[in-house]
């Protein structure tokens, strides 16, 4: 599982980092980082979790 | 279960569709909505696309629908529900076994004015694109609500180059959202980018023979407008429920799990109302994040009715963009709640950008924060009100 975030479309809701917090990160700059790139398996469901409750589709799952 | 059937295609319909199938459901569903689209993304509507920079094309929610293998009923209102069936404005009557209401809101309209031509209220496609059009030509622009959808509005407006009046009857904008300190802020910001906000005042007649020409205000004072935009608020899509046996008020009235009154219906989103454990209180909320997180909790329960009954206690997030402010906030705000300071307005520092975080309490308790462009701060305080973390300890 590889994570794709546009960064074009993402404004830094957050909701992403509620979500899966050991993959997704909002530092104090106000801009998103990417934890892990390609986490493992047991992070699957917090990780689609994340992608529905973006609320500007910006989380892509690559298999 | 055999066959479900979804009433309502924005985007709690449409995610309580995708959860059927997420979690397992291989029966029939039958999906009705009452808008000729498909499922489409209303936030921008109130922002990108009424600036002229997206078209329609940007905003559709999904673009395979193979895989979901859904009955669709687009275009068709529900008009009546029974035991067995819901019965549509076309007379077809959609079977089910289980059911999920997801009808939304609808603007509520002002008194007079509502046949003249150049007079909109804002909630669907068709409306953004309608006002976007007449905002091609310049014109003079009237509010009518300093909600959320005017205060986006008159902030397109401005960036578009438009003369704006909002009116507003509370003293300050979203003063019963936000508070009035926070309301007052929010005031500033607009009156800085040169909107006339006029609150306090009533609108007591719009003028205008087959077109608007402006509305008349409570204090004798006429605003010239051949663009009048009224966001008074919405009501929820429930009439279609009489005598069905749901119970409403004010919203589909639903226990802490989603559950109506009738064992095989559940709903989500702007129509649903429901007990918030977190705090307390009979709440309905018209948020992006609440429609797209209940849907699931409502599919859960419709699904697996004898499972544990798990309280959807998702603490609300909501965000507006106005102007180059991004506006968030999670929780509940209430009149009479404490607020504190984090970061005054005042406190900011390096670019012109406004911002500001603001802490709501009740007994001691954080319930709520509001921030202007700091989405680090509101993410955390999210998760400190969903831990019922004290207001003392938040700070």
């Amino acid at each position: 599982m590889k994570i794709v975030v546009d960064f074009d479309s993402c404004q830094s809701h957050g909701l992403c980092t509620q979500a899966a917090p050991e993959v997704f990160e909002i530092r104090d700059d106000g801009f998103l980082y990417i934890l892990q790139e390609t986490p493992g398996e047991e992070l699957r469901a917090k990780v689609e979790k994340a992608v529905r409750e973006c609320p500007t589709t910006a989380i892509k799952l690559e298999e | 279960m055999k066959r479900v059937a979804v009433i309502g295609a924005s985007l709690a319909g449409l995610r309580s569709v995708e959860a059927l199938r997420r979690l397992g459901h291989d029966g029939e569903i039958a999906w009705v909505g009452a808008e000729k689209h498909l499922p489409y993304d209303r936030p921008p509507l109130s922002k990108q696309v009424l600036e002229g920079r997206w078209g329609s094309e940007r905003l559709f929610l999904r673009q395979n629908y193979d895989e979901l293998e859904v009955e669709f009923h687009l275009g068709r209102s529900a008009a009546r529900l029974d035991e067995r069936f819901v019965e549509l404005d076309d007379g077809r009557r959609v079977e089910f076994d289980g059911l999920v209401v997801a009808t939304g809101a609808s603007p509520r309209q002002l008194p007079d004015g509502r046949d003249l031509e150049g007079v909109f209220t804002l909630r669907s496609l068709d409306d953004a694109l309608a006002i976007e059009k007449k905002m091609q030509r310049g014109p003079r622009v009237a509010i009518v609500g300093a909600g959320f959808i005017g205060l986006e509005v008159a902030a397109c407006c401005r960036t578009r180059g438009l003369e704006v009046t909002v009116i507003e009857s509370a003293a300050v904008p979203l003063g019963q959202a936000i508070g009035e300190v926070l309301g007052q802020c929010v005031a500033d910001l607009h009156r800085s980018r040169g909107v006339d906000l006029r609150c306090g005042r009533t609108v007591t007649g719009v003028e205008g023979t087959e077109r608007v020409s402006g509305v008349r205000l409570d204090d004798g004072s006429l605003i010239a407008a051949d663009l009048l935009v009224v966001g008074i608020g919405v009501k929820p899509n429930t009439d279609w429920l009489d005598g069905s046996g749901v119970d409403v008020d004010d919203g589909v009235v639903c226990d802490a799990t989603c559950q109506t009154s009738r064992p095989d219906v559940v709903a989500a989103g702007d129509v649903a109302r429901w007990h918030h454990e977190l705090f307390d209180e009979s709440v309905r909320v018209e948020h992006w994040t609440n429609a797209a997180e209940q849907a699931d909790a409502a599919v859960r329960r419709l699904l697996e009715p004898e499972a544990e009954k798990k309280p959807f206690v998702s603490v609300p997030y909501f965000w507006s963009d106005q102007y180059d402010t991004k506006m968030q906030m999670a929780g509940r705000y209430r009149p009479g709640d404490e607020m504190r300071w984090v970061e005054r307005p005042e406190d900011a520092s390096g670019d012109d950008k406004p911002r500001l975080v603001a802490l709501f309490g009740r007994g001691g308790r954080l319930t709520g924060a509001l921030t202007l462009n700091r989405p680090a701060k509101l993410v955390r305080y999210r998760r400190a009100i969903a831990e019922r973390v004290s207001l003392d300890d938040a700070l």
